[in-house]
């Protein structure tokens, strides 16, 4: 039992409450019918909505990719003409950055358990969280409007002066949809600045916020300062286009260059948006699924911080080779260097977590595994980028295609899904079959290196992105990586039967089936509609795993119809029920 | 020197700046592939050796270690101080053009790259160079951005429409080397390619001069010719097929539909303002993705050109 620290404490009954495994009354019996999930402000339920969202996305995008890739499985025409694959590559691009990964981790899961891992009953802003919700959907209609007018082939950057061409409708369309996006990214980065602020449980100290929340943060940061320069840099270009106010384009006396700075502003730290919310992921499933305390905790938490700050100081990495000042080129590849670190610290960190574990190889940990070799990958790559001299070499060449869908895919992607089959019994009190959930990983793994690994090589050889056609040399890895997509198609239809089977007829899931120290697990499956029906009270971090159990299962002995003031616990009162 | 990577790299046919690249491409490779099967090879270790036993398994408290976070931060930082060294000091290299270097000015558009050399002599997606000198192409765009990547010589910058950007280069070896458009420029950017033709010096000249004089012949003739080297031929066929612009067999005299659906007759005058203005009258059916040629050719060569056009039945 923790001894209480002297210093104007205040008391607190505490009492023990043990989740039930068979809960009677939860978030999914409480309200039911489509007008009840439509105009719903509770956070699983806007979360679990963004989950079918970005789902939706993620499949046609990832559509869209097989059909790339089939394409290019031999140089010159297949089966589509040139304008149409430069169209294909654009959405699949956009959509994958702009609709599935901005939104998939916060937006999706960090909606479902934020507030769960603060002990709080939502989030601090739930009408907001809806209103994020619509706005994202009404963005999205804006990109099907510009499908209907003609489209847009620009590749997902809109570089000008190619994308204010005469037949800019489609991109005026498009570029509108993603500038309201990022109202709906930026209210649900400040909806949970403040929940964080505002709503932790008593106990819930800094030091004792779970490394999701950490990320989370971070993440929230990057997105409510970076994403207004996203905003004006799409009205700029929309007032170029339509009222030929001369910004970004020469002919209109414009500079090109210009555009790119703004561009990168926004979608350099935009990446960190991306892969910072999977750090959070990981660090909760290495730690439930070794049974083990987290090593390094400030380093882990602190470097997302500093990975939030120094990100807004390297977009220019992206621009090597297009004519921006010498210096400018050097600062921002010796900062490209300096954010590698802190990416570096927390693998290594991972990894030392999982020594003296008891390492249980269920299907989320073995996405963190996969997810630890490919993001390194990915981050050894991304070194070799930011080298000045390489970089001019491998600019704009498929290593570049490699190097990211590396961080994104191997990276954002392998997070979201060991969060995903983490959290799924807690989100639906269904159990999925765990045979083909270690199946599935698998199948990634070797569909992803299938696919990717060549990418790395043809593009060191010279071949260049957003190519339709190519010179016969590069044919036998174009057409391993189309084998490796196909792979990969196959390994997602596993995943998707496996979660809608376990829907139907899935084992109910107990409270707390991995027995995490998590907060969220302290929780029914699924949660009662305000989460918990007593106020959490905690006394030990959440990675505390050599504390027994039933110091985790505390709450407030006299309800406080609220969360209130945050105390300092001391529980020397404790009634143990 | 064979060395683990080296599948990975194009032939180098310019040392003098693909040298320094690839010396650090390896070296970063190579560091990173020996930290990668670390990293890997502890990951299968614990995997295997913490396996879980029971759900009742007790792990011991390790929550962190000062001397491993410092000595993992430190470490890496300074050998990414030394990458970024080593490729800075590589790209000032590639910044810095010999003083002697021979000068080509290079003029990129849909889809084509064109060459113009000292005596005046032109070729279009054929660029020449003499062997063991330095060149400087001097680069310059003439619709949106496109970007000149030649892999064998490890050089890549982008070709801005606003100002004059360049690389230089040295090949020593006598022989081709592929170029790439690597800015995304649209429908044929993957069809932007070109050649560069290392001659041995002495027949380098010889070249020159057989190539200074530019277009020569009937009217007719020299329209046959501008049509090769302004590259028109990337986007108008002469045989009657539809490829990204009209076809010029049979263009003079006929009647032209444009996209706001009026009609002209294709005469002189037309064909005129469609070279320096495509984008004044568009034919239905086409994008509007002609660059102008305004300022790049003059009125006999325009002249020429319709001479030659009125030739195609
Ligand atoms: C990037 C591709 C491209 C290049 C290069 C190009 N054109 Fe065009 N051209 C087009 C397209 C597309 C059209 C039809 C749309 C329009 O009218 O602008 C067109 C239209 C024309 C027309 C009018 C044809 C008609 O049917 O009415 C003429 C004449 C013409 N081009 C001449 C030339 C000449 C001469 C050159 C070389 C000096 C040239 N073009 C280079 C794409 C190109
Ligand atoms: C999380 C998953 C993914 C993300 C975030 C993602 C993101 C992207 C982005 C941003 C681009 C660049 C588009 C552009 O240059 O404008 C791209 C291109 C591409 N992606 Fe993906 N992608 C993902 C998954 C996949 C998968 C699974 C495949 C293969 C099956 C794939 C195949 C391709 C292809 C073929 C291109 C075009 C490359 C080119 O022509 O330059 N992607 N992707
Ligand atoms: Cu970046
Ligand atoms: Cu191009």
């Amino acid at each position: 039992m923790a001894v209480a620290e002297t210093k104007n404490l205040t008391t607190l009954q505490v009492k023990r409450f043990k989740p039930s495994d068979n809960p009677t009354n939860t978030y999914l019996t409480d309200e039911k019918g489509l007008w009840a999930w439509m105009t719903t402000v509770d956070h699983k339920k806007i979360g679990l909505m963004y989950l079918g969202a970005v789902a939706f996305f993620f499949a046609l995008a990832g559509f869209l990719a097989l059909a790339l890739r089939t394409e290019l499985w031999t140089p010159a025409k297949t089966f589509i003409e040139a304008d149409t694959y430069n169209q294909l590559f654009t959405l699949h691009g956009a959509m994958m950055v702009f609709f599935v990964l901005v939104p998939s981790i916060p937006a999706a899961l960090g909606n479902f358990v934020l507030p769960m891992q603060l002990g709080a009953k939502d989030v601090a802003f739930p009408r907001l969280n809806l209103a994020s919700f619509y706005i994202y959907v009404f963005g999205a209609i804006f990109t099907f409007i510009s499908l209907a007018n003609n489209g847009f082939d620009t590749g997902w950057t809109f570089y000008t002066p190619y994308s204010s061409d005469a037949n800019s409708a489609g991109v005026i369309w498009v570029t509108l949809g993603v500038f309201i996006l990022g109202f709906s990214s930026i209210l649900t980065g400040t909806n949970f600045i403040t929940t964080i602020h505002k709503l932790r449980a008593p106990g819930i100290t800094w030091g004792r916020l779970p490394l999701n929340i950490w990320a989370l943060y971070a993440t929230s940061i990057i997105q409510v300062l970076a994403t207004p320069v996203l905003a004006i840099t799409i009205l700029l270009l929309s007032m170029e286009n339509i009222m030929d106010i001369g910004i970004f384009d020469p002919a209109l006396g414009g500079d090109p260059v210009l555009y790119q700075h703004f561009f990168w502003f926004y979608s350099h730290p935009a990446v960190y948006i991306m892969i910072v919310p999977g750090f959070g992921i990981i660090s909760e499933v290495i730690t439930t699924f070794s049974k083990k305390h987290i090593f390094g905790y400030w380093a882990i938490a602190l470097s997302s911080l500093a990975i939030a700050f120094i990100g807004f100081l390297v977009w220019g990495h992206h621009m090597f080779t297009s004519g921006q000042s010498s210096v400018a080129t050097t600062v921002f590849s010796f900062l490209t260097f300096l954010v590698g670190i802190p990416t570096g610290i927390k693998i290594l960190n991972w990894v030392a977590t999982l020594y003296k574990g008891s390492i249980d190889m269920k299907t989320p940990m073995l996405y963190v595994f996969v997810f630890l070799f490919l993001f390194t990958i990915g981050g050894f790559t991304g070194i070799t980028l930011g080298a000045l001299s390489v970089d001019i070499h491998l600019h704009d060449t498929y290593y570049v295609v490699a190097h990211f869908h590396y961080v994104m895919m191997g990276g954002t992607l392998m997070a979201l899904l060991a969060g995903l089959h983490y959290w799924w019994p807690k989100m639906t009190g269904k159990m999925y079959n765990e045979t083909l959930g270690r199946i599935s990983a698998v199948l990634i793994f070797i569909g992803f290196n299938t696919t990717f690994l060549p990418q790395f090589v043809m593009g060191a050889q010279g071949m260049p992105r957003r190519y339709y056609n190519y010179i016969d040399q590069f044919t036998i890895f174009h057409q391993t990586s189309t084998i490796g997509s196909y792979i990969l198609g196959v390994a997602f239809l596993i995943i998707l039967y496996n979660l809608m089977k376990s829907l139907i007829n899935g084992e109910k899931a107990p409270a707390n089936p991995w027995n995490s120290r998590g907060l969220e697990w302290q929780a029914t499956s699924p949660p009662d509609f305000h989460n918990f029906d007593h106020t959490p009270v905690i006394i030990h971090g959440p990675y505390d795993y050599h504390q027994p159990m039933e110091e985790f299962q505390l709450g407030l002995a006299v309800s406080h119809n609220g969360h209130g003031d945050h105390h300092e616990v001391t529980t020397d009162e404790t009634e143990k029920a | 020197m064979g060395r683990l990577f080296d599948f990975m790299l194009p032939d180098n046919q310019s040392p003098l700046t693909a040298d320094s690249t690839d010396g650090l491409f390896h070296f970063i490779t190579e560091v990173s592939f020996i930290l990668l099967v670390g990293i890997t090879i502890a990951l299968i270790y614990f995997a295997i050796k913490y396996k879980r036993k029971s759900e009742d398994d007790e792990t011991p408290l390790i929550t962190h270690n000062n001397t491993l976070e410092i000595s993992w931060s430190v470490i890496p930082l300074l050998i990414t101080l030394v990458i970024f060294g080593w490729g800075y000091s590589g790209w000032l290299n590639l910044r810095s053009v010999p003083d002697d270097a021979y000068e080509i000015h290079v003029n990129a558009f849909k889809w084509n790259w064109g060459f113009n050399y000292s005596n005046g002599a032109q070729t279009l997606n054929e660029l020449h160079v003499p062997k063991g000198r330095p060149v400087k192409l001097v680069m310059q765009s003439r619709d949106v951005l496109h970007s000149f990547f030649v892999p064998d010589f490890r050089v890549k910058h982008d070709v801005l429409p606003n100002r004059y950007t360049y690389v230089w280069f040295q090949a020593e070896e006598a022989g081709e080397a592929q170029i790439f458009c690597t800015e995304y420029c649209g429908t044929s950017h993957s069809n932007m390619l070109a050649k560069v033709i290392i001659h041995e010096p002495d027949e380098f000249e010889t070249w020159l001069e057989t190539n200074g004089g530019g277009v020569s012949g009937s009217p007719v003739e020299q329209g046959e010719q501008l049509v090769s080297l302004q590259g028109c031929k990337t986007c108008h066929s002469l045989d009657g097929t539809k490829i990204i612009g009209p076809s010029f067999k049979g263009l003079f005299g006929k009647q032209e539909t444009l996209s706001d659906g009026s009609t002209v007759t294709v005469d002189e005058n037309y064909i005129r303002e469609s070279i320096l203005n495509p984008g004044a009258k568009v034919v239905q059916g086409y994008d509007n993705v002609m660059t102008p040629y305004e300022g790049r050719v003059s009125d006999d060569e325009i002249s020429n050109i319709i001479e030659y056009l009125k030739t195609l039945k």
